[in-house]
């Protein structure tokens, strides 16, 4: 099963247009039992990180989502769902998240037009199956006003260009996550999807094999 | 680098694309589904659609337009016209838009732009700004209209940016209707103002018949992306000409 977490929140809609569209039957679920159980986890998000912290702590979301990517099962957080995995966020404030990395979430420089809104290129900096046919600097469609800065670079899967060249994506493993929005990214974005899903059910095979 | 963004705007009425297009490769060049995946193949940025219905029940078949682009077209919607509350906002949104914009609405009650932007997030709420040149005025001046440029306000277009924006607005769609479905031009002096009295992304909208004229408006007129019906629904310039042309003179484009 494929979970796309439903928090509230963020508009959920396209993301599972996006997983239907490639053949896929998502389920969207709130339920932290669910959560653990699927075999990928998609955690899309629009709006405020403080709001989608908040919704997940009352829910009980927090803790699933950490065993999840403890325990190294698929998991694709985009925008907001990437800006929480870190330890804060300087939005409105000081607030904490979820610190399963360590680093901030700062606000992009003035000078330039707030929110980053549009297509922009996306620099791979790691071989990841999640980049297979997808070529270097392909656009994807971004819209925020915060980034994630990891401390451990090597997290670093994608990096873009927007008054400084900001993290806009990280992987590890079965982990990944964007400050973009894929089911927003035409072709490319439906096809980082896709190999992020083909991952995942390969590696609910292994998993079920040993 | 952030690219540049070619948005197409399609008039629907009941269900159908009002300004009808003459593109042969379509079955139906005024199903507002196939349109927009035509130009969705043809690599629009994003999509705007303009409900231009006036009833609650024509309301309905909009949603029910929206929901359906929704599952084929993977770039950013916005939908606008007729959008009163919050509830209206929050149809279009969970139909499948990702932007509402509003117009009227917002100059008869301006904290419906904070209550959106709120509830939703600023990056959800356009702001669309009807503007025309005051003639007498020494200084350029623009003045506000409402009610599809049949009615004028009081509200200077730069002042009412700024303010908009101060309300939670995350985006400007700004026509300049002495240049709209004229083709003779944007008007770059307004685009230019309003573009540098905000810190949003500003949308030109209105007047564009030469891909010479969407070129100024990116550049001169300090415009982020350009909004234009007549030159792509006529196949004037098709998507991937513009952008091309625009790319060969030095503007980030997605290709």
């Amino acid at each position: 099963m494929i979970a796309i977490v439903d928090y509230g929140a963020g508009n959920l809609r396209s993301v599972v247009n996006a997983i239907t569209r490639l053949g896929y039957q998502p389920q969207v679920t709130n339920r932290p039992d669910e959560v653990i159980k699927a075999q990928a986890v998609i955690l899309p998000g629009v709006g405020a990180a403080t709001d989608t912290m908040e919704n997940l702590k009352k829910l009980g979301l927090t803790k699933p989502i950490r065993r999840i990517i403890a325990e190294g099962h698929p998991f694709f957080g985009v925008c907001i769902g990437l800006q929480i995995l870190f330890t804060g966020t300087e939005e409105g404030g000081w607030h904490e998240c979820l610190n399963i990395f360590p680093g901030r979430v700062k606000r992009l420089p003035a000078g330039l037009k707030i929110p980053h809104m549009g297509w922009n290129q996306v620099a791979q900096r790691l071989a990841h199956p999640i980049f297979e046919g997808i070529p270097d600097n392909a656009n994807f469609y971004f819209v925020h006003s915060y980034y994630a800065a990891p401390d451990d670079k090597s997290l670093v899967a994608g990096e873009t260009e927007y008054g400084i060249p900001f993290c806009s994506a990280i992987a590890k493993g079965n982990l990944i996550a964007t400050q973009f929005h894929p089911e927003k990214s035409g072709e490319f974005g439906l096809r980082m999807y896709d190999n992020f899903i083909k991952l995942a059910l390969n590696s609910h095979y292994q998993e079920q094999k040993q | 680098m952030l690219t540049k963004r070619i948005i197409p705007c399609l008039d629907v009425k009941q269900g159908r694309v009002v300004k009808g297009t003459s593109f042969v490769q379509l079955r139906d060049a005024g199903d507002p589904v196939e349109l927009a995946r035509f130009y969705y193949q043809e690599a629009a940025d994003e999509l705007v659609f303009l409900d231009i219905t006036a009833t609650p029940e024509e309301r309905n078949t909009m949603v029910d337009v929206v929901e359906r682009i929704s599952e084929q077209v993977f770039i950013p919607l916005t939908v606008g016209g007729g959008l009163r509350n919050t509830n209206d906002m929050r149809r279009m949104l969970q139909a499948g838009a990702d932007k509402v914009s509003i117009n009227t609405a917002a100059v008869l009650r301006p904290q419906l732009i904070t209550e959106g932007a709120k509830r939703f997030g600023s990056q959800c709420i356009v702001v669309a700004i009807d503007a025309t040149r005051v003639i007498e005025s020494p200084q350029p001046r623009w003045r506000v209209y409402i009610y599809s440029g049949q009615k004028p306000t009081e509200l200077d277009a730069v002042s009412w940016a700024k303010q908009v924006v101060e309300l939670g607005a995350g985006e400007i769609l700004l026509t300049s209707m002495n240049a709209d479905g004229h083709r003779l031009g944007y008007d770059i002096e307004l685009n230019r103002a309003i573009s540098d009295a905000v810190t949003v992304p500003v949308i030109a909208s209105g007047g564009a018949g030469t891909l010479e004229d969407l070129y100024l408006a990116l550049t001169d007129g300090h415009a982020d992306a350009v909004l234009a019906a007549s030159i792509f629904h006529y196949g004037t310039y098709s998507i991937r000409e513009t952008k091309q042309y625009l790319a060969k003179k030095n503007l980030p484009m997605r290709l």
